[in-house]
């Protein structure tokens, strides 16, 4: 009857993953049912292709930038330990979990959650955002619908708001500030209902 | 001491002779027990079968029912209640967050694109001049993008429904854990009763109700076309599917009987399981249409198809729609024919939601009448997840599960109305369908599991995300999802 226990021992390292992540068992178990269903080969690992394979995802505009943050430079293979530390930057901010002095910053807090999504935009990973990134990502967002003029305008006076020391590239610090209003928490979480 | 000696081997050989007789006695004793166990085996399996021929396959004949059925549901639904009780009690450590829907894992906003894009910005002042951008837009996307990775809407649709509690089956069984001894003992009983008494009465009925089909129909195909004929063709085919049903422990309920198909309509419904014909057949007599087959199932679409006419195509006719359309017209138009059975989402869907139906149904003309079935997943699974299980082990599964419990809606006739073309009409029938079976109603097709997704489908997100973004075309979102 009870599944459960045997599944948790199958994955190696659980213990690890689960205090590094702070997902529950029964979410680490759901993750991983997930895990193996993507993996229609049961190779053990995903690749690009497997994540392609979801149709909401790749009717996504920046489909291609998400599944890309899976992987790392040069990688074309993600294990279940990585693909749950990935998903582990949305899980809701723990607000009654205390804050010690000397632990390392969990996955899931407000800067690592803006982190994630940076990198979204900065796809050459040299920590700014040029005016020609920028322009790729709306070029992905808006497809054909715009002309090449609008975008540059929007790209321009986007830059121009948050540049603050007139580089004309948008680095993390900048980019972090102009969205310092925005709920992080609610709009880049993902609650589990069970 | 001869005398001794002559006495002594005298005394041996009748000892020995003893020993022979004893022999050939207890062997001819043990033959005639064999014998006697055929016999009794022999005698229990002619009560067996009378038993089952006069308490169910008799009353099936004439739409009769014993009750026993709703006696074994109503001791079912105690007992897995009382098992939900135990395994909550088990569970209390756990907080129990809401859950929106059956299927669902995650939290998802129902928000349109327009209102979460919209809350994102909220803390921004907003700058017509360049364009209505800001940088957390894709925040939106991204999160979409990550909910999809974890769970999306067309694979959902295609594994089981789960359920809030265990029904005592062990392929339930996914997230409970071992609970109690009780619990325990209550399931290893259900396992016994399951497999050792319903399963074979339910192999022996359906075997009785699928040889009685073919038989009867043959006999029915050697009269001539008269009223009578088909008097008697109806009359077979509803008590074989009644002697099916009864063969999965189905209990059926139909609503709306007022609005049941009529001749020379075309009726339409959701498509779970196989069993939906079996559901549906046994309300009313319906002409078939499919796929030529070989097997089983060729015997059978053979024989059924000489007593009434069904609508059989051979591999070659599907490819061709306007063969396939015209054979369809012809049948609707004859008004002696029976109402033809369609299943538009072209798959098995699990039974949560209606996936897209093919416009090629609703481009033939005619009246259609749409009809809603739920199971009711507590007491058996019936979606058939053909990429799991074949049709055998499909329809072990159906016979080792509790019941088949299900509801079945007869919704008012619909035609297509003028201006409407037939992707619009095959779209207002599927809402219906989904608002009567309380089924969510989405815009996929079903084939997708199996195909790639069209550009079309992100060229949608785009157009949608633009018109926030430069706001002057207001561009009309066509068929795709939101």
């Amino acid at each position: 009857m009870g599944s459960t226990n045997s599944t948790l021992l199958k994955i190696p390292n659980v213990e690890v993953l689960m205090q590094e992540t702070g997902f529950s068992p029964a979410h680490i178990i759901r993750l991983h049912d997930r895990f193996k269903a993507l993996d229609k080969e049961g190779r053990g690992h995903l690749c690009p292709q497997d994540f392609g394979a979801i149709k909401e995802l790749a009717m996504n505009p920046i489909g291609d930038r998400i599944i890309g943050a899976f992987f790392s430079p040069g990688k074309e293979m993600v294990d279940f330990h990585t693909f749950v530390k990935i998903l582990a930057h949305f899980r809701p901010v723990d607000k009654d979990r205390p804050k010690e002095p000397n632990s390392p910053e969990l996955i899931n807090s407000r800067s690592n959650k803006l982190k994630f999504a940076f990198q979204l935009y900065d796809q050459d990973k040299d920590g700014k955002i040029s005016r020609d990134e920028l322009l790729k990502v709306l070029r992905a967002m808006l497809g054909m619908q715009v002309t090449e003029e609008q975008l540059e305008s929007i790209a321009d006076r986007t830059i121009q708001e948050a540049d603050l020391d007139r580089d004309d590239a948008i680095s993390f610090e900048e980019f972090r500030k102009s969205l310092e209003k925005v709920n992080i928490d609610h709009k880049m979480s993902i609650r589990f209902l069970r | 001491m001869e005398k001794i000696n002559s006495f002594l081997s005298f005394k041996k050989s009748t000892e020995c002779l003893c020993a022979r007789v004893e022999c050939k006695i207890l062997r001819s004793h043990l033959l005639r027990e064999m014998e006697g166990a055929w016999e009794i085996a022999f005698v229990l399996f002619q009560v067996w079968l009378s038993i089952v021929v006069g308490l169910i396959v008799l009353p099936a004949m004439f739409g009769v029912s014993l009750g026993f059925t709703d006696i074994y549901i109503k001791v079912l639904v105690k007992t897995l209640e009382w098992a939900t009780l135990r395994i909550q009690r088990g569970q209390k450590e756990q907080p129990t967050l809401p859950s929106q829907s059956a299927n669902g894992i995650i939290e998802k906003d129902d928000g349109s694109m327009e209102e979460e894009i919209g809350e994102l910005r909220r803390s921004h002042p907003k700058n017509l001049a360049g364009g209505d951008f800001t940088m957390c837009d894709a925040f939106y996307f991204c999160k979409k993008g990550i909910e999809n990775i974890v769970e999306d809407q067309v694979t959902q649709r295609f594994t089981s429904e789960e359920l809030a509690s265990w029904n005592l089956l062990t392929r339930t069984n996914n997230n409970f854990r071992y609970i109690s001894v009780r619990l325990t003992i209550i399931w290893g009983l259900g396992v016994f009763i399951r497999y050792c008494i319903l399963l074979p009465l339910r192999i022996t009925l359906a075997v009785i109700g699928l040889s009685w089909l073919v038989i009867g129909t043959t006999l029915v195909g050697l009269l001539p076309s008269c009223n009578a004929k088909n008097w008697l063709s109806d009359l077979v085919h509803i008590t074989c599917y009644r002697i099916c049903a009864r063969g999965l422990s189905a209990t059926i309920r139909y609503h709306n009987k007022e609005n049941r198909p009529k001749k020379g309509g075309i009726c339409v419904a959701n498509h779970t399981s196989p069993i939906d014909i079996v559901i549906l057949a046994n309300d009313g007599c319906y002409a078939m249409v499919g796929q030529v087959h070989g097997g089983l199932m060729g015997v059978i679409q053979r024989s059924i198809v000489r007593s009434c006419p069904h609508v059989w195509f051979e591999r070659s006719e599907m490819k061709d729609r306007h063969a396939v359309a015209k054979r369809l017209k012809d049948h609707i138009a004859d008004k002696t024919k029976l109402p033809i059975l369609i299943f538009p989402e072209g798959t098995c869907i699990n039974n949560t939601s209606v996936m897209m139906f093919k416009k090629g149904s609703f481009e033939i003309g005619g009246t259609i009448y749409p009809v809603a079935i739920k199971y009711d997943p507590q007491f058996g699974d019936a979606f058939w997840n053909s990429a799991k299980y074949n049709m055998v082990s499909y329809l072990l599964r159906m016979m080792t599960s509790w019941a088949i419990v299900c509801n079945v809606w007869y919704l008012p006739p619909m035609t297509r109305q003028d201006g409407e073309d037939a992707v619009q009409f095959a779209n207002r029938v599927k809402s219906a369908i989904a608002h009567q079976g309380g089924l969510v109603d989405l815009s996929w097709d079903g084939g997708l599991k199996r195909e790639k997704v069209k550009e079309s489908f992100k060229e949608e997100q785009q157009k949608m995300y633009s018109s926030m973004i430069v706001g002057s075309d207001f561009h009309e979102a066509s068929v795709g999802p939101a």
